[in-house]
């Protein structure tokens, strides 16, 4: 009795073992991304200069007279991802305002579920959407609208991540303390006093890491703007014509046969390795600060 | 007018601004809703399910889609569920706390946010050129895997963390290994949330294009994969085969977009079409998803 | 009066981290007799009765010195298997916590996970264990309803049952009652003496009246430091240290 059963132990440390492995599997998945981003790069820039790539402001890499300059494609995932922001974030906030400091608990447990519905269409339905829809709409308003534009792409992105920075920045002011919000209340502020003054301050690092997660989330956004927005990859700020972004470049590219080892293959990766950097450097900006958050308030 | 009087109509404002501005989301989902019924519902038919896609619009289904669908699902649920679920366990039920552990949280943290068109391109070099996997059923349902395992991995935790401690102590009070009190205790108590995680994990798959499509799954698909169970009068009657995971395949979304970028008018209304199909099982995964959470919050 | 000693704690040190809880504590616990260990909150009584079944080995940066000796066995020797030692030594919670199963379930639990199968030695031990906790007679009719649809004082005895069930040597109760009403209290009281007679029962208490009550031998812990042990009758009519009579008459806790 009371003797250590050799078998059990061994069972058990082996499922440990075993789950260990699952674990890991996160580990081996990011290390293969920035393996297969990185070896297809390298060839990629053995023959485009750095420099060029960063700077050139044309990107034909299907047309007879090459150029690899990224700028235009980034300037495309700006300006797509600026308009979506612009919707997102106000409509966001007042919607998480209003929801976590105005709305009935009944309210909130109606249209919280519905809002996450907009986060659930897939993305290749919004794109149909931004295209046949959004776009004849804005056309009757703004007759020099082209049917591809980054306009309506954004905007409709914009809807796609309203319930992201509304249902995160929530949860921050949620973490607010009860007690900060009725000292205000005793010494006879008003609701709104509360929410703008004390409880969105309070939870305004929480409320950033949202909004950055939400940039990062346009910036990887494909299928709306790759449907909707053009494959004109263009240096300019005009949100009326057709332009191209680094993801729909992406699309673009696998669409065609394009045979393994050429440069025009590899732009798919240079491109990728981009993307990645870019939304990367967001999202550990935005984890670290929700982290933070978390450490003041949980 | 004083100040408080101002403060006071302020409120007023801003609560009607608020409701407003909160119902827009919901608004332009319905008029998304209605726009795409009013397009595709004249399509719905039999043969709309039944049919290959075709160069003739009216002649043109899903047949080859929704079957691929199904295949990529059923390959991507038996590869994340369990993968997801035991990462999920390990991270919340064994890890101490150190610098794996920590290590690993935060690259599951960033895995959530990396961009789905970026698993398409690790595909396209990890299965497509080093495996040689091709465009198989098995290649997507690895993408798609990976994609969602952060999700599912998250949420396992989420629903493991909400199980009270009491009930592990219970179990290890009498005498149960770690391992016991997981399997029977833990995991039942979570179940209910684990389930929904992992249904809005797959409808999350189920919508996903970008990633097929860099895999070049965007090939016309005239057949389907191979069954894997088949019948025949002799001896041995049954044959099971898994071909099917290597055969080339299309889904759901890839034929809206094929459709969508085609010019004309009789391919969108077809893309509506396919769209009613897909909105109905991405929204009716997530109600039970809805109602699962709603079922369970009531409990201890 | 002649008892056998089952359990001996011989200069028992513990921590959480760096924090001393417990402070070079000596104690013997006698078989079939019921010893309360009294005190008031944060005393470190919890503390030493996780310690009697391992429980504080869930704890991270938890260390124990000294020895804990079980019918004359290390409990903390790397040989002693953890989960047997559980089975011997039972446990009964603060608050009531049945799994969120059936009642059958939650009885079966303990044979089931030693990977008893045969349904009719199964049904035989749960029912023998509820009528030991005196519950058989109110959920016989409904032992596959859930455990959760049970009052507080009917959940507290579910969670005796289910200790009985894996036939324990020792049960270890940590303020059993606690989370209960006056009515419930007592037909717990009246269970720890009934079963008594054949197990040895520890019962963590900051109740007075209820170490008075039930236990034939008492413990006064004080802030990590075993103040006094002894008889029941004894320590409380005449205690021999000042803090253990202020502490009786009310003077803190």
């Amino acid at each position: 009795m009371l003797k250590r059963n050799r078998i059990v132990k061994f069972k058990e440390m082996l499922i440990e073992k075993l789950l260990l492995c699952c674990s890991l599997l996160s580990v081996f998945t990011t290390a293969a991304i920035i393996y297969v981003l990185l070896s297809e790069s390298v060839g990629f820039f053995k023959e485009v200069r750095i420099i060029d790539f960063l700077t050139d402001t044309q990107w034909t890499p299907l047309f007879t007279n090459k150029h690899f300059g990224i700028l235009p494609l980034l300037c495309g995932t700006l300006l797509t991802t600026l308009i979506a922001i612009g919707v997102a974030v106000p409509v966001g906030l007042i919607s998480a305002i209003y929801l976590s400091e105005y709305a009935t608990v009944k309210m909130r447990h109606i249209t919280k579920p519905l809002l996450e519905i907009l986060a659930a269409v897939p993305t290749v339905v919004y794109g149909y959407f931004a295209l046949l829809f959004v776009t004849p709409l804005l056309k009757k308003f703004i007759p020099g609208l082209s049917g591809f534009n980054a306009l309506s792409a954004g905007l409709v992105m914009g809807i796609m991540i309203i319930p992201l920075v509304s249902s995160l920045s929530e949860d921050a002011m949620h973490a607010v303390p009860m007690g900060l919000r009725e000292g205000a209340y005793a010494l006879g502020s008003h609701k709104i006093q509360v929410a703008f003054k004390i409880v969105f301050p309070a939870a305004l690092s929480g409320i950033t890491a949202a909004v950055i997660l939400a940039v990062s989330r346009a910036i990887g956004e494909t299928m709306i703007v790759a449907i909707a927005a053009g494959q004109q990859p263009k240096f300019t700020l005009n949100p009326l014509v057709p332009i191209e972004t680094i993801t729909a470049y992406i699309v673009q590219i696998s669409l065609g046969d394009t045979p393994h080892g050429t440069l025009e293959y590899q732009t798919i990766f240079v491109c990728g390795t981009t993307l990645f950097i870019l939304t990367f450097a967001l999202n550990v900006i935005s984890f670290k600060l929700k982290r933070r958050f978390q450490e003041i308030y949980e | 007018m004083s100040k408080r009087k101002l403060d006071k109509r302020m409120d007023s404002v801003f609560k009607a601004v608020g409701l407003a501005v909160t119902l827009f989301g919901l608004l332009v989902l319905a008029a998304l809703l209605i726009d795409v019924v009013m397009d595709g519902y004249q399509r719905i038919s039999w043969d709309f399910f039944t049919s290959y896609p075709s160069r003739k619009p009216e002649q043109a289904g899903i047949l080859s889609a929704w079957v691929g669908t199904l295949w990529i699902m059923l390959t991507t649920a038996l590869l994340a569920i369990p993968l997801g679920v035991g990462s999920g366990i390990y991270l919340e039920e064994y890890a101490r706390r150190n610098k794996l552990t920590d290590f690993i949280e935060i690259n599951i943290a960033n895995l959530a946010g990396v961009p789905s068109v970026i698993y398409g391109i690790l595909g396209l070099g990890l299965f497509i050129r080093l495996m040689h996997l091709d465009r198989s059923v098995l290649a997507g349902g690895l993408i798609l895997a990976l994609l969602i395992l952060p999700v599912i991995i998250l949420t396992t935790r989420e629903a493991l963390r909400a199980v009270p401690s009491s009930i592990r102590e219970a179990s290890y009070a009498l005498g149960a290994t770690q391992w016991q009190t997981i399997r029977h205790q833990v995991l039942p108590a979570g179940f209910g949330n684990i389930l929904t995680g992992i249904i809005l994990a797959m409808s999350r798959a189920i919508g996903e294009t970008a990633p097929l499509i860099t895999i070049g799954a965007l090939t016309y698909i005239p057949f389907l994969p191979a069954n894997p169970v088949a019948f025949s009068p002799e001896s041995p009657y049954i044959h099971l085969s898994a071909q099917g995971f290597l055969d080339p395949f299309t889904v759901l979304p890839i034929q809206i977009f094929n459709w969508v970028s085609r010019p004309q008018k009789g391919f969108l209304t077809d893309a509506a079409a396919g769209i009613i199909v897909l909105l109905t099982i991405t929204l009716l995964m997530n109600g039970a998803a809805i109602f699962l959470r709603y079922k369970n919050q009531k409990r201890w | 009066m002649d008892r056998d000693v089952i359990i001996q704690i011989e200069k028992a040190d513990s921590f959480y981290g760096t924090k001393q809880i417990l402070k070079n504590i000596t104690l013997n616990i006698y078989a079939k007799a019921v010893t309360s260990l009294m005190g008031p909150s944060g005393c470190g009584k919890s503390t030493l009765i996780r310690c009697l079944n391992r429980m504080n080995d869930l704890v991270p940066r938890f260390r124990l010195e000294g020895k804990i000796l079980y019918k004359g066995l290390d409990l903390y020797s790397r040989d002693v298997d953890i989960t047997d030692l559980r089975r011997e030594i039972g446990m009964v919670f603060q608050k009531p916590n049945p799994f969120p199963k059936s009642i059958y379930e939650n009885v079966a639990y303990g044979i089931r996970i030693q990977g008893v199968t045969n349904g009719e030695f199964i049904d035989g031990i749960v029912e023998e264990s509820l009528k030991k906790a005196a519950l058989w007679e109110e959920v016989k009719d409904r032992l596959h309803e859930s455990a959760l649809s049970l009052s507080g004082g009917q959940q507290q005895r579910i969670c005796i049952a289910r200790a009985l069930a894996v036939k324990p040597q020792v049960i270890l109760f940590d303020e059993p009652c606690s989370a209960l009403d006056p009515m419930a209290t007592a037909k717990i009281e009246e269970l720890i003496t009934e079963l008594k007679k054949n197990y040895t029962i520890i019962v963590v208490t900051h109740n007075t009246a209820q170490a008075a009550r039930v236990s034939d031998f008492t413990a006064f812990l004080y802030l990590g430091d075993l103040i006094e042990v002894g008889p029941t009758g004894k320590i409380f009519t005449v205690p021999q240290d000042k803090r253990t009579e202020e502490y009786l008459t009310g003077k803190f806790g």
